[in-house]
């Protein structure tokens, strides 16, 4: 049946999004400072599956680096790749704009006065744990988000989408007023604050993924459970209200949830950009414009992108590293204007 | 079937709609003309019910207020003046979205969402267009598809609002007369604004005047369709003759030749 085509094609991505993630995985795993068989590694991380037995062969130290070191941080970098790439989708869907960023409504401004603050005042003496930063960022971009609404006109049920993007440039210029105000004032941290602008995925052990996981898991279930909803916005409010939906109960409960999902990565990872504008931009040219395609591979595909990017912010220059926002963007643009170039589909 | 009473509605302060009644019998189509401004696609709007209103409306002998937005969805039907199309969406996906109100929250569509996509593609005959992006089609291919969507929500109310505006007179019939048969072989009511009175007297059994947002006529097409009553609300100077027993109206250009 011919109404069938665009969809049956939607499996064979699925399926090539999830090699992709599994191979990702391996990979970034296998690479680093010692480096590991990458057969051997599949091997370990397999035999962990229930019911599956497989002996890897490596030795206890090296299971220890697959386990404690490497896949820790693999695993966070394709949460938060996942959660920006999906977050991002929902905003272009969301505000019928493909250029709609996952940090449009103050997300990005507020995370990174949270953070500064915490870092001035703890170079300044106070006495807190490092592992606290994340908590200041994420409440800084939870705030941002609240003003955000409260000034776009969310109780009043304001029809308009652009307001809510105005109300978030006007808080997005306030808060990093501040934030540049707050970090000249205290020179001596400014390393740190820029360290963590840039962007970067550290972890110790397994805490940062148990942070953002929660997150994750509740905005992609949200979104992938409301794809088909923002199929239907991309007729118009009208229409989609005369197709039984709630237009603008819709819009919110997607913003909210992708700005929350936004908020913890990037407060557990910095301000990583172009992962929420460049992949579900380049899903949608691969797979088509359907939102029941670009969101779920947004997550495979975003993940994948992300944990190679780290691969080369930690290989490019080791010993040292480079600001994996530094990589995305470099990485990213390239390979954007390559897809757009060789494919014929006019999705934009 | 369609039973509006005393329907009013304000937008921004200022009454648009001002207590209409109007009814429609089942496989009837009602049209509403009146000049610009006189309120047509905001009554079209309020049975949609896109628009609050003060009144009653009653579709199928249910409240439209007390309809949840689903079942009044699977109940009325609009094709909008000037649809947004999309961009890259192909024109099966499109009618496809039309079966939104049957598909269940959480669930997607069946086989009987696609059958009755398929169903809808033969009858307006756009099955070779299925796969083709919507943007690429003509303005009266287009046209066809808008009507698609809405056939594919299986509504028995269908609101048509200017379908033709953009359409050549040939493109304007083929449509018209898609619909005309729709309503014959399939009991459905419709209910348009036109602004071409002769299409609007030919393809109408019945026409309602508004003009400042009342209801001034309502009746036959040559009861409503008389030189008084357009000279009166639509200012204008015409000769309404009758051709087959249908009103044709010549403009009169003001100059003396």
């Amino acid at each position: 049946m011919s109404t069938g085509a665009r969809s049956s094609a939607r499996p064979r991505w699925i399926a090539a999004g999830l090699l992709a993630v599994g191979a990702s995985l391996v990979l970034g795993v296998a690479v680093g400072p010692i480096s590991l068989p990458p057969l051997r590694v599949a091997a370990e991380l397999l035999d962990h599956i229930p019911f599956v037995d497989i002996d890897s062969g490596l030795t206890p130290t090296e299971a220890n680096i697959v386990w404690l070191v490497r896949l820790p941080r693999v695993v966070l970098a394709l949460l938060v790749g996942a959660m920006l790439a999906l977050a991002g989708g929902c905003y272009q869907g969301v505000f019928r704009n493909p250029l709609a960023d996952p940090m449009l409504l103050g997300v990005a401004s507020g995370a990174g006065l949270g953070a500064t603050l915490f870092i001035t005042a703890r170079a300044a003496g106070m006495p807190a744990a490092q592992g606290v930063l994340p908590i200041a960022a994420f409440a800084g971009a939870v705030g941002a988000l609240m003003l955000t609404y409260l000034i776009g006109g969310v109780k009043s049920g304001g029809r308009n989408p652009t307001r809510l993007i105005l109300a978030g440039v006007a808080v997005t210029s306030l808060l990093s007023a501040v934030q540049t105000y707050v970090q000249q004032r205290n020179a001596d941290a400014i390393r740190q604050v820029y360290s963590w602008l840039l962007g970067r995925l550290s972890v110790s052990g397994w805490e940062e993924v148990l942070t953002v996981l929660p997150y994750v898991a509740v905005t992609t279930a949200v979104v992938l459970v409301m794809r088909r909803e923002l199929d239907v916005l991309t007729v118009g409010d009208d229409e989609a209200a005369g197709l039984g939906l709630h237009p603008q109960r819709s819009r919110y409960i997607l913003l909210a949830a992708a700005s929350l999902g936004t908020a913890a990565a990037v407060s557990v990872a910095g301000l990583i950009g172009f992962v929420g504008i460049v992949v579900p931009h380049i899903v949608r040219l691969l797979a088509g414009p359907s939102y029941r395609s670009i969101l779920p591979l947004s997550v495979l595909f975003g993940g994948t992108f992300l944990v190679l990017a780290d691969l080369v912010a930690r290989t490019a220059v080791a010993p040292g590293e480079l600001p994996i926002g530094v990589v995305t963007a470099f990485a990213g643009a390239p390979f954007f204007i390559l897809v757009m170039r060789t494919t014929r589909q006019e999705a934009v | 079937m369609l039973d509006v009473r005393e329907v009013s509605v304000e937008l921004g302060g200022r009454t648009v709609v001002d207590k209409v009644a109007l009814t429609a019998a089942p496989g009837e189509w009602v049209t509403v003309i009146g000049p610009n401004g006189a309120g047509k696609s905001t009554l079209l709007r309020a049975v949609a019910g896109l628009v609050a209103h003060d009144g009653d409306i009653t579709v199928g002998g249910r409240t439209l207020a007390d309809m949840r937005p689903r079942e009044r969805a699977r109940r009325v039907a609009m094709v909008h003046q000037q649809p947004v199309v999309p961009p890259g969406m192909s024109v099966a996906d499109y009618v496809l979205l039309g079966r939104t109100p049957h598909i269940p929250p959480l669930g997607r569509e069946g086989a009987a969402d696609h059958a009755a996509v398929d169903s809808v593609l033969s009858t307006l005959d756009l099955h070779v267009f299925a796969q083709r992006r919507l943007e690429t089609l003509s303005g009266g291919e287009r046209q066809r598809v808008f009507l698609a969507r809405a056939l594919a929500q299986g509504a028995e109310l269908l609101l048509l609002d200017e379908p033709t505006t953009a359409l050549d007179i040939g493109h304007q019939q083929e449509v018209l007369d898609l619909v005309d048969g729709l309503r014959a072989t399939g009991g459905l009511t419709v209910l348009s604004t036109m602004h071409d009175l002769s299409i609007a007297g030919e393809y109408a059994d019945r026409l309602i005047l508004l003009a400042e947002g009342r209801l001034v006529a309502d009746g036959l097409p040559r009861e409503v369709l008389t030189e008084a009553n357009l000279a009166e609300h639509y200012r204008a100077r015409v000769r309404v003759v009758e051709v087959d027993g249908i009103p044709v109206i010549v403009p009169i250009r003001g100059r003396q030749r």
